[in-house]
């Protein structure tokens, strides 16, 4: 241990009162009006500290990484899929690939149990938990060739987990494709400028795709520079389309709005990646880099003040219009993957381990850009909590509760214990230029809300509505490349699933196979967005606890398989590293499935909501916020499949956890009995350096490396 | 001070290649040149075309996340 100096010293003593500060100012603030900088200061102080000593500790003490490993980068390099790849690039690719709109969504929804309670899971989540499951999934993974989150559960668990994990994983990459849909549809319902300049981005896409296979084949930077330019004129001009007599064409319900998306899902997914997923990726991937660096930098010179309460009565109550529960469990899966989130072990384990040059940079890579991710959950939040609490709750509350027009929404708001009058809801629709702001749920709309509200302080009021509409379309970009790239993953694993009935399916070039399975999973998602829209108690309401419960039991089983893996490869002593943020996020989320599954309050959970609404139909009665006798009905199918698969995920993840205990167990009594299916130790003949800037150590490494092998040398 | 400039142009102008993948193909070439001397280098069409068809084998490659 070399001692540290009292520069050193000093700095990060400075960088944990920063933090600090921005901690105490947020906790003891009450009745007043927060300035966001505060919110800043302890997100960044704290992942400071997080990054330079926890990660540290769990990446040289606890996984042991290892710079004189090769890693499959440097071993199998074909120069395709498996290269070593610069860290800086690779920390931009392995950002992009796990930003998405869920960081977003999550933490506008959470906002309505107040900023705080939001804010400091986002922050101690993403520290203890989300953070170190990408790391410790990312270095598993890259001692093991890149292996799949799926193929180490098998091998590592055994058949029975590993199919359960397979089944679960599959369950909610459908539910999450129906929200994100879903989110979509909320966004562009009825709103022609935003419906044309979504349209508009698959002409684009297929100009840009033609361009890359038959003009000019891999010249990316130049078709993007103009694929962005067109984007930027077709938010311009939908504007003009939105004051022109198309207007009407653009306008859509809805559930017509479903039809295009499902027809969408379903073209798209059989099209060849070249035409439509490819430009259409690295259009949304400039787009989200681009909107959250402009985002970052609006939101630290601004420097907002909060608006909404840092803990309000529906934390407690658990009767909050835009999700129901409790705080405990449900703001934190409604936060999801601003904290933690399942979904980035498939990434952490597939593509990112086939490119990283070191095992040493897995801190950099992997908790680094989770932190990112989370800064970016902070902004959301900063977002939401910026506008007025009343406009919040009229435009998150579902269509039921809010009314129909402007006055019955200020009543409504009033309900809550907040206030709007009905001029103000009128003006804010107004000035982004849209018929109405009433119940535009899925955070979307309310992001985009803050997004303006934060640039129109830099670029003055006009640019408001060109503000607003440029978060929308930024958001349903990266969400509709989702529904592709997510369709044809479902795919894949269901071509996978069907090839053991019947062979022809695992041949994924089989066309008859390529387009029922892409009919069934688009069908799938397709069916619960459909419910969703259709859903008298709110889509958002009924589907987003359902996803955050998916993604965080996605979470359970990736830090189940770290844990496991842990015990087994002679780290018991550390276990707890993935052990204890594994108890706490089975505890949160089989909490959260078990109300959604045996609560008696009818908000809450779906089997009680169903009895209510079927006893109301056997005694012919309509309850609101159902309309009809058919909306009843609908309420009651809708509960019991929502509570069917609430309990289906729950056992599938039940199974896993409780499969993983085994196999920890029996390891644990008998350690020769269980095998570990590591890649065996090859010497690296590279030196590259583990963080972002080199140490004088590395660079001596790096000079060293060059004279040997000159010709490796890039 | 135009030193500078050109050198922070040039730094930018090698990320964006390599973030967007658009030295995929440099990439390869070198890689075949130095491990398979005697084979032949794709034309880059070729290659392009063999790169995003390998997405459509396996979807997984290149998945984003929510």
């Amino acid at each position: 241990m070399r001692a540290a100096n009292p520069k050193t010293i000093a700095l990060w003593t400075l960088v944990a009162l920063v933090g600090a500060a921005g901690w105490t100012v947020l906790a003891l603030s009450r009745d007043e009006e927060v300035s966001a900088a505060w919110m800043v200061a302890a997100a960044l102080g704290s992942y400071a500290i997080a990054y330079r000593f926890y990660a540290k500790f769990i990446a040289y003490k606890v996984l042991r990484v290892d710079k004189r490993r090769a890693t499959p980068a440097e071993r199998l390099d074909n120069g395709i899929d498996y290269h070593p790849t610069d860290r800086r690039v690779l920390l931009g690719h392995h950002f992009a690939a796990i930003a998405g709109a869920g960081p977003l969504v999550g933490p506008v929804l959470a906002a309505q149990m107040g900023y705080l309670p939001g804010t400091i899971w986002i922050i101690a989540g993403v520290i203890f938990a989300g953070a170190v499951q990408d790391m410790v999934v990312l270095f598993f993974s890259t001692r093991r060739d890149g292996k799949s989150l799926g193929q180490m559960a098998r091998e590592e668990i055994g058949p029975f987990g590993g199919t359960a994990a397979l089944l679960a994983t599959f369950a909610i990459m459908i539910i999450l494709l129906a929200v994100l849909a879903l989110v979509v549809v909320n966004a562009l319902a009825e709103s022609p400028w935003g419906t044309f300049s979504i349209a508009m981005t698959i002409p684009i896409a297929l100009f840009m795709g033609f361009y890359l296979r038959v003009l000019r084949p891999g010249r990316v930077s130049e078709v993007s520079l103009i694929g962005i330019a067109l984007l930027l004129f077709a938010l311009v001009g939908g504007r003009w389309v939105a004051e022109s007599s198309w207007a009407e064409a653009f306008t859509l319900a809805p559930s017509t709005l479903v039809i295009w998306l499902v027809a969408y899902g379903f073209v798209a997914s059989i099209l060849p990646v070249w035409m439509l997923l490819a430009p259409r990726d690295y259009l949304s991937t400039f787009m989200k880099i681009g909107t959250i660096v402009l985002l970052a930098l609006g939101v630290v010179v601004t420097l907002p003040t909060l608006k909404m309460d840092a803990v309000t009565d529906f934390a407690s109550r658990g009767d909050g219009p835009v999700f129901a529960g409790s705080l405990f469990p449900f703001v934190f899966i409604t936060i999801a993957c601003g904290a933690l989130s399942g979904f980035h072990a498939l990434i952490s384990s597939g593509t990112t381990p086939k490119m990283i040059q070191k095992e040493t940079q897995v801190r950099m890579i992997g908790y680094g850009s989770m932190l990112m991710e989370s800064s970016v959950a902070i902004m959301a939040m900063v977002a939401a909590s910026i506008i007025d609490p009343g406009l919040y709750f009229a435009m998150n509350a579902p269509a039921g509760v809010v009314g129909d027009t402007v006055q019955e929404a200020s009543r409504a708001v009033a309900n809550f214990g907040y206030t709007i009058s009905p001029d103000d809801l009128a003006r804010a629709a107004k000035d982004v230029e849209e018929s109405s702001l009433l119940s535009r749920t899925g955070g979307a709309p309310t992001l985009a809300i803050g997004v303006s509200e934060i640039f129109s302080k830099v670029t003055g009021d006009s640019m408001r509505a060109f503000w607003y509409h440029f978060a929308i379309m930024f958001e349903a970009l990266f969400i509709l490349t989702a529904l592709d790239a997510g369709t044809r993953v479902g795919r894949f694993m269901l071509q996978d699933m069907l090839g053991n009935v019947h062979k022809p399916f695992r041949d994924v070039s089989w066309k008859p196979g390529l387009i029922l399975t892409s009919a069934a999973v688009t069908g799938l998602w397709g069916y619960f967005l459909w419910v969703g829209v259709h859903e008298p108690l709110g889509g958002i309401n009924q589907l987003f606890p359902i996803f955050g419960i998916a993604n965080q039991l996605l979470a359970a089983v990736a830090l189940a398989v770290c844990t496991t893996l842990l015990v087994k490869s002679g780290r018991l002593k550390w276990a707890w590293i993935t052990g204890v943020p594994l108890v706490w996020d089975a505890t949160v989320t089989l909490t959260a499935s078990w109300q959604k599954v045996f609560s008696s309050d009818p908000r809450v959970g779906f089997f009680k909501q169903r009895s209510i609404y079927q006893d109301a139909i056997d005694e012919g009665k309509v309850l609101p916020p159902a309309k009809s006798m058919d909306d009843m009905h609908t309420v009651v199918t809708n509960s019991t499949v929502d509570g069917v698969l609430s309990a289906v995920l729950a056992l599938l993840v039940v199974v896993v956890l409780a499969d993983a205990t085994r196999v920890c167990v029996r390891h644990i009594r008998d350690p020769l009995s269980s095998r570990l299916s590591e890649a065996p130790f090859v010497e690296s003949r590279t030196a590259a350096p583990a963080g972002l800037f080199a140490t004088p150590e590395e660079k001596a490494e790096l000079a060293a490396a060059r004279e040997r092998h000159p010709a490796d040398a890039s | 001070m135009t030193g500078l400039l050109r050198r922070a142009l040039r730094g930018v102008r090698w990320y964006v290649r390599e973030l967007t993948d658009e030295s995929a193909y440099d990439r390869y070439v070198a890689h075949v040149r130095k491990e398979h001397p005697a084979a032949a280098v794709p034309s880059r069409r070729a290659f392009e075309r063999m790169r995003t068809d390998r997405q459509d084998t396996d979807p997984r490659q290149g998945f984003r996340c929510c």
